[in-house]
């Protein structure tokens, strides 16, 4: 197989891996590492490529495999992933506007839900794979896939309400 | 008459039942201008989806194709070796037979030949062990020593008492 061969292939949802890599991973960079990761294992075996019946989905499968090993040897580190340390502490005018910035608060709604949900929610409402799709790229049953989407739909939905309503963070 | 139809699917959605096609209808409500006021909250969550969809991977992947060493090859090599090995034992060992020991074929003039080598070797031998004998001077000092042990015996008593 050549390059131009494996990049067709692998072009197409390339962007899919790296958000997933970024819903998990929170940071950019981190997620970068991680998609750059995950291609290159692809590469390395792309002799046996041609026997994964849907590259897509085995793909996403490593990507999610991938980043929970990364997420697990942070927390052995003691290391969070989440940028909290580079926080400025006092509460700049740019943080006040970005607070009034509801698209940010679905970030940081979804930020806070468990990690398969948060998967769930990626690869349905951003990704638009279909259930079946989504319980192979998970390796998890249709029925679960539903149950945790439907769920992870009404946390969002409850707490967006509440904000919107009150104005409470 | 829209606006219950939105309100019915967002109940489906919630509940995950929504078909990717339905959900599409629900995108793109919430992206237009005209969505009902209490419906409001739910713009951001589908403007945030719409958003994420954009984001890409740009970095490179540097894709190396890596250079698998044959083992093969070390056959190859190994038949060559051995072939040079042949082609260059084969003439030598015809010339070393012609010339290069001096052999005796009359087994009396070997004889002659090698009684006279060992003479020459027994004689220098002997000359050397000569010069040598003056050790046995040395060894003769020493057993005059052995007096010494007497003064010991002496003093081994006076210092008892």
């Amino acid at each position: 197989m050549t390059q131009t061969e494996f990049l067709n292939i692998v072009m197409p949802f390339k962007d899919k891996v790296f958000r997933l890599a970024k819903r998990l991973l929170v940071s950019t960079e981190e997620a970068e590492d991680a998609t750059q990761e995950v291609l290159l294992k692809l590469w390395n075996n792309k002799a046996k490529i041609q026997e994964y019946k849907n590259v897509e989905a085995f793909s996403m499968t490593m990507t999610k495999n991938f980043c929970f090993d990364k997420l697990k040897s942070k927390q052995a580190q003691n290391l969070k992933i989440v940028h909290s340390n580079y926080e400025d502490k006092n509460i700049t005018l740019q943080k006040q506007i970005e607070l009034h910035d509801s698209v940010n608060w679905v970030a940081k709604i979804i930020e806070e839900l468990p990690e398969q949900q948060r998967m769930i929610i990626q690869l349905r409402d951003i990704e638009e794979y279909d259930y079946d799709e989504i319980a192979e790229m998970l390796e998890m049953n249709n029925t679960a896939v539903r149950v945790n989407l439907s769920r992870a739909r009404k946390t969002i939905r409850e707490k967006l309400t509440n904000t919107h309503n009150y104005g409470i963070k | 008459m829209v606006l219950n139809n939105i309100e019915k699917l967002l109940k489906k959605y919630e509940n995950g039942e929504t078909s990717l096609k339905e959900e599409q209808v629900l995108k793109n409500y919430f992206s237009s201008d005209t969505v009902a006021p209490h419906l409001e909250m739910y713009k951001p969550m589908f403007a945030y989806f719409l958003v994420n969809q954009q984001e890409q991977f740009t970095k490179d992947v540097p894709l190396k194709t890596k250079n698998v060493f044959n083992y093969k090859w070390i056959s190859v090599a190994a038949v060559a070796v051995l072939l040079v090995g042949i082609y260059l034992k084969e003439p030598l060992k015809s010339s070393y037979n012609d010339y290069a020991y001096g052999t005796y074929d009359n087994p009396e003039e070997a004889l002659n030949e090698v009684t006279k080598s060992l003479a020459m070797i027994s004689n220098k031998f002997n000359k050397g062990a000569a010069t040598v004998n003056y050790l046995n001077e040395v060894n003769k000092g020493t057993a005059t020593l052995g007096y010494l042990n007497e003064i010991e015996n002496t003093t081994s008593i006076i210092f008892k008492n």
